[in-house]
């Protein structure tokens, strides 16, 4: 199959030419996982140092329960085909990471999972997803968004306080009650699950832009648990954050699984290999392939998945 | 993770460019000459300006009394007997309030439409253009439309009446046709402020299950509020400033004549003057002619003016502390 080359991924920083492999086996204790025929330095750059050491792969999930079901989904813009008939399962306790070139339909497929894309006039699609076994067509597109929640890549507090940012998804459409007193309590567990709590308890009055971009991130991410919603829907949540930052977020990402299914749409190889338990590789609104991470970093099936984790194109 | 933060820490910071500020010396003469000209013009209308702000300070210091303030034009032959101007500037905050009660809400309200809605496009366009035309109407026109408006048999309950003939000219009529004049600056600085919202503040909304119109109330109107306050500053600026509409639909009374026994309804219902149409009246070139007058209302209206424009100053600036990454 031949397809277009793009410029290979340039390196920030350090030496290597191509995406750094992160150690599998030392991780996880995969033996078969050096699959790949291109030899890839590993560890010995700066920004291998970086993962490899403490930054491994998270263990292996210990539930799954499927959630939502994608079926032959396709969407257009106008006439460009932005989707082209994708399928595959979501589930609780695992997360899922939806990675490809720019412009390769993930955040599409990502904002379909919600009807977001309804937004866009012209965007129109094919092809059925359920949320726990219900089209979510039929679905009221506001209840359906409390249920599949979703944080985009730039932090975006609403300009009120941080407590307000949080009760306002807790408050039936424009209403002022439940009054604050009532809200206390499901507002801080909103904030503790998204390991922001102690950093704001003091200053929950305090407007939320006044945070740091990474604590806005974490209060978004507050504000989308605090629906409790069953699916969590994250667009390159870590691409506008600092390293330590994006860490904190990487961190949580993975304890959260359990309770709710998580997708995450990411640039970042390295960061959909220490987070993702399922990787879905798309390349021109095609599904290329489906696997669980290890298998996808090392062993993937399809050539062009081997070209694009190994920096061939990005 | 400790060395990883270290590591980001302790990478060195790209050198920064050296700047330089730049010599026009290097420049072609007629380039040179274009920037003198354009220097010479700017210092120009700042002197220009100056002197006219100077020149009504003074006056306005030498004729403003604090009597002035709190006494009532009454008949007189010379400027010692013909009291202040309390009405006028009475009249001047009430007319400023009921057009504003007006401009903002309705402004507000077809910035939302505009900037958020627009459907049917179509409609959307119009409404648009009719604004843009609308700010450029001059206001003699409007007050002109208005006096003909207000004349109108069903629109008598609005003003002094007798028999059959309406007057026409009162604080509603005159309140109603300045609203128009605030109306454009309201609605285009609203708009603005809507429109400097990215969109995934919007989405980020609906993404939590909240409705447009619940997304415009809670979060899009308090992120806009800024502009909201500088339009409102702006279209009163103009208001307060008008003289056209007040002296053809206030009916240009001296002081408060009120029409009817209804204690608040009878004095809007009845006709007075501004600060704007008390010196138009008491200008040299006016039937009144009694420049000290002029000169002490046009000054205070001036500080009026000058509060504003700080208001629209202070508040633009404070808007723009908090903003997203867009």
């Amino acid at each position: 199959m031949e397809f277009l080359t793009p410029p290979p991924i340039r390196r920030l920083n350090g030496t290597e030419s191509e995406v750094s492999k992160p150690t599998w086996q030392d991780a996880i204790g995969h033996p078969n996982g050096n699959g790949t025929s291109n030899g890839n330095s590993n560890g010995n750059g700066p920004r291998g140092s970086m993962f490899a050491g403490t930054r491994h792969r998270v263990t292996p999930a210990t539930i799954a329960i499927d959630r939502m079901q994608v079926e032959a989904l396709s969407v257009d813009y106008g006439r460009k085909r932005a989707v082209d008939s994708v399928s595959f399962p979501i589930r609780q306790g695992e997360v899922l990471a939806l990675i490809g070139p720019s412009g390769c339909g993930k955040t599409t497929l990502l904002r379909s999972l919600n009807r977001l894309t309804e937004l866009t006039k012209t965007a129109s699609s094919q092809g059925r997803i359920t949320l726990d076994g219900v089209d979510i067509a039929t679905l009221e597109p506001t209840a359906l968004r409390r249920r599949v929640t979703m944080v985009f890549q730039q932090p975006n507090p609403f300009p009120m306080s941080v407590f307000d940012n949080v009760a306002y998804v807790l408050r039936e459409q424009a209403s002022r009650r439940p009054k604050k007193r009532a809200l206390q309590g499901a507002v801080e567990e909103a904030l503790g699950r998204a390991g922001l709590l102690d950093e704001v308890r003091a200053d929950l009055d305090h407007p939320a832009l006044r945070l740091s971009g990474g604590q806005q991130q974490r209060l978004c991410i507050a504000r989308a648990l605090a629906a409790n919603p069953e699916v969590l829907l994250l667009d390159e949540p870590c691409s506008a954050l600092d390293p330590r930052s994006t860490q904190v977020i990487e961190e949580l990402i993975v304890k959260l699984r359990e309770d709710v299914a998580v997708v995450i749409v990411t640039h970042n190889l390295q960061q959909a290999f220490r987070v993702a338990d399922y990787v879905a590789f798309m390349y021109l609104g095609e599904l290329v392939e489906y696997a669980s991470a290890p298998q996808l970093f090392s062993a993937p099936r399809e050539q062009r998945t081997k070209d694009y984790v190994s920096g061939a194109f990005g | 993770m400790t060395s990883t933060t270290q590591a980001v820490a302790a990478a060195p910071l790209p050198p920064a460019a050296p700047r330089r500020d730049e010599s026009s010396a290097s420049w072609r003469l007629t380039d040179r000459l274009g920037l003198a000209f354009a220097w010479f013009l700017g210092v120009l209308f700042c002197v220009i300006t100056a002197a006219i702000v100077l020149y009504l300070f003074v006056q306005g210091i030498r004729y403003l009394r604090p009597s002035l303030l709190v006494t009532n034009p009454t008949a007189g032959y010379s400027e010692s007997q013909t009291g202040g101007f309390f009405d006028p500037l009475l009249d001047t905050v009430v007319i400023a309030v009921m057009s504003m009660a007006i401009a903002v809400p309705v402004g507000i309200a077809i910035a939302v439409w505009l900037s958020e809605f627009g459907r049917p496009a179509v409609l959307a366009r119009v409404v648009e253009s009719t604004i843009e035309m609308l700010a450029g109407t001059p206001s003699i026109l409007l007050a002109l439309f208005g006096t003909l408006l207000f004349e109108a048999p069903w629109l008598g309950f609005l003003s002094r009446t007798s028999g059959d003939v309406v007057f026409g000219r009162s604080f509603f009529a005159a309140a109603a046709m300045l609203s128009l004049l605030a109306l454009p600056l309201v609605v285009s600085s609203v708009r603005e402020g809507l429109q400097a919202i990215p969109s995934h503040v919007r989405e980020a909304s609906y993404a939590v299950g909240k409705t447009k119109s619940t997304t415009t109330r809670r979060v899009l109107l308090p992120a806009a509020r800024p502009s909201v306050l500088t339009g409102s500053m702006l279209g009163l600026g103009r208001v307060i400033g008008d003289t056209a509409i007040v002296v053809l639909l206030l009916g240009n009374t001296l002081t408060n004549d009120p029409s009817g026994s209804v204690p608040i309804l009878s004095a809007l219902r009845g006709t007075g003057s501004t600060l704007t149409s008390y010196v138009y009246y008491n200008a040299p070139t006016g039937d009144g002619d009694q420049p000290g007058k002029a000169y002490a209302a046009a000054f205070v209206l001036l500080l009026m003016v000058l509060a504003l424009n700080v208001g629209v100053d202070v508040v633009g600036r404070r808007g723009g502390e908090l903003r997203w990454n867009s």
